[in-house]
């Protein structure tokens, strides 16, 4: 499998993490509309994240143009694919989520929602990826499958 | 309202994951005993074994903690005599990966002389960590 060496400004994958933190605690709080609506939003950050990588979101842009020019040049860049991989994990649980929303599982739905906040939280605070510590559990996979 | 009620638990529960991983991070394990310590073949990675002890790291492209670790064990490395440090790319050698039940990246195992598996930390160590570890195993 060809792979294109993407490295991404981690602090961009920190701010993306705070926004979507505060945007999912919004989704588990606030009334319908606005929860199911603000949760549409986010699947599709994710999706954006996961297909076209990370540095593609809306997140990352905003971080680009109005963040990071006042910091100081990165001291290391991240590989993207485990952020990549991560983004696919915060999909499929807001989009199980949003769908048992959808379907009138209240309870259930805002669960699919926390467990992806909860990732986003862990993220945002103490920079750890849930997402990145199973990649390389699945790489060991996709080695044994091949 | 249930809404808050999950956000109150997610803010708990991460609160209460940040701290085990805090604690855990870089922190050594109790050594194995005996008949369930694992062997490395430190030859087979292309490292001369060291005298006293053999770290070896296991890395990933690109992955900020493992950076700091390199640094950290070459640092040890010079400070501890008849110790010899190797880098593995878990990417390339996952039949070690899983052989060894690394999860994460950084992992480092601390071998003795004649390579068996002491004790394994995973998350970056500081100095420190490396250097008791070192001193009371090894």
């Amino acid at each position: 499998m060809f792979r294109q060496p993407c490295s991404v400004d981690p602090r961009g994958l920190r701010f993306s993490a705070i926004v979507t933190s505060a945007v999912l605690a919004t989704v588990i709080v606030a009334p319908s509309p606005i929860s199911e609506v603000l949760l549409v939003l986010q699947v599709a950050v994710f999706a954006v994240g996961v297909f076209l990588g990370p540095s593609a979101t809306i997140h990352a842009l905003i971080f680009a143009r109005t963040i990071r020019p006042r910091l100081d040049d990165a001291v290391m860049l991240e590989d993207a694919l485990p952020a990549q991989f991560a983004q696919g994990v915060g999909l499929a649980f807001t989009a199980l989520g949003l769908v048992s929303l959808l379907a009138g599982l209240h309870i259930v739905g805002l669960v699919f929602v926390g467990g992806a906040l909860l990732a986003a939280l862990l993220n945002a605070t103490t920079g750890f990826c849930l997402g990145c510590e199973f990649y390389l559990t699945t790489r060991r996979f996709a080695k044994h499958l091949a | 309202m249930v809404g808050l009620g999950v956000l109150a638990a997610v803010a708990a529960l991460a609160g209460l994951i940040s701290l085990l991983l805090a604690w855990r991070k870089g922190r050594f394990s109790r050594p194995s005993d005996g008949e369930s310590r694992e062997h490395v073949d430190v030859a087979a990675l292309g490292v001369a074994a060291g005298d006293r002890a053999t770290l070896v790291q296991f890395s990933s492209a690109f992955c900020a903690p493992c950076r700091t670790t390199r640094v950290i064990l070459a640092e040890v490395e010079t400070l501890v005599p008849g110790v010899s440090v190797a880098d593995v790319d878990a990417e390339s050698h996952l039949e070690l990966v899983r052989e060894l039940h690394i999860l994460r990246t950084p992992t480092v195992l601390i071998l003795d002389a004649e390579g068996f598996v002491v004790t394994r930390a995973s998350g970056a160590p500081t100095r420190d960590q490396v250097l008791a570890t070192l001193a009371a195993h090894l």
